[in-house]
């Protein structure tokens, strides 16, 4: 089975380097982008029988930070 | 009696030879050199060094592979049991994702890599890092860092600050880190993060000595002690 391990910033924790993507669409040109947001995604191929509370200890343990970061995990089925 | 201290390499450490330097320079005795890979510390430590660097190439984020080498288990037992332990860069990230200090440390506000001497105030000069300077003044040590920008929550920070484990703080605005804060220590005072390297201001030749006296606090300390 596939997961994926979606890993964003905090809310509140300035993200530097979604502001400098930011400045650089305004670059290109686009304009009507609010904010942005940089995160980091993470794809495991897992055994079947995984636990969530396995899955779960995964991030908080190493892929994700939880000073600054929070995880959302999204399990691809028949993946 | 000899100044015990080891300095940990990872794969992508680039300080660790200068800290080791720094060290053997200030306390007249060589560093243990101990690999990550190592599973045990030598016995009877005063001082563990984790230096600046790349290891493993910042993967995931700075640090993060590092806090779970199989070096790291011995050193926060040694940090448990009361042993100094500096990092200093990397080694500060290392110690932050570890979770022997708090906070992290996050890209600079300004995205770019700052490597220049920079100045800090001195804020405690109680720690066995710290005593050999005095409280407020100003010294300058360099910096070399993509990601020294410190985080940590207001509650942290308030908690931080009241309790004197801002050890450093830049003097002018450097990387972004909240309150400009560029050393914490741990609750107990034997464990020291910083993104200054003193290890780089040891001799006149470096161009700068004020990280000199980083190292005879712990020297004197601890081998007084």
């Amino acid at each position: 089975m596939k997961v994926q391990i979606h890993i964003s910033l905090k809310p509140g924790v300035l993200d530097p380097q979604g502001r400098a993507i930011h400045h650089a669409l305004e670059g290109l040109g686009f304009s009507g982008v609010n904010d942005v947001r940089a995160g980091r995604l993470i794809e495991l191929d897992v055994a079947d029988d995984i636990s969530d509370a396995q899955l779960d200890e995964m991030c908080s343990k190493l892929l994700a930070n939880m000073v600054i970061e929070n995880y959302r995990i999204e399990k691809l089925e028949n993946a | 009696m000899a100044f015990r201290s080891a300095v940990i390499t990872f794969p992508g450490s680039n300080c660790d030879r200068d800290m080791a330097v720094a060290l053997e320079n200030v306390s007249g005795t060589a560093p243990v050199r101990v690999w990550h890979g190592d599973a045990a510390l030598p016995d009877n430590l005063d001082f563990i060094a984790l230096p600046g660097g790349f290891s493993y190439g910042d993967y995931l984020r700075s640090g993060a592979m590092a806090a779970r080498s199989p070096i790291m288990k011995a050193v926060i037992e040694a940090a448990a049991r009361g042993v100094a332990v500096l990092g200093v860069c990397n080694g500060f990230q290392v110690l932050a994702e570890a979770q022997l200090l708090p906070g992290a440390l996050m890209r600079n506000a300004n995205q770019h890599f700052i490597c220049r001497d920079v100045p800090l105030i001195v804020e405690n000069d109680s720690s066995i890092f710290t005593n050999a300077y005095r409280k407020g003044e100003t010294i300058r040590i360099p910096v070399a860092h993509h990601d020294g920008n410190f985080f940590a929550d207001d509650d942290m920070l308030d908690r931080l600050e009241g309790e004197g484990r801002v050890a450093f703080r830049y003097a002018e605005a450097c990387n972004g880190s909240r309150r400009d804060i560029a050393g914490v220590l741990n609750e107990a005072g034997n464990v020291l993060g910083m993104m200054p390297h003193p290890e780089r201001a040891v001799e006149t030749i470096h161009g700068g000595t004020d990280g000199r006296a980083l190292f005879e606090s712990a020297v004197k300390g601890l081998v007084a002690a």
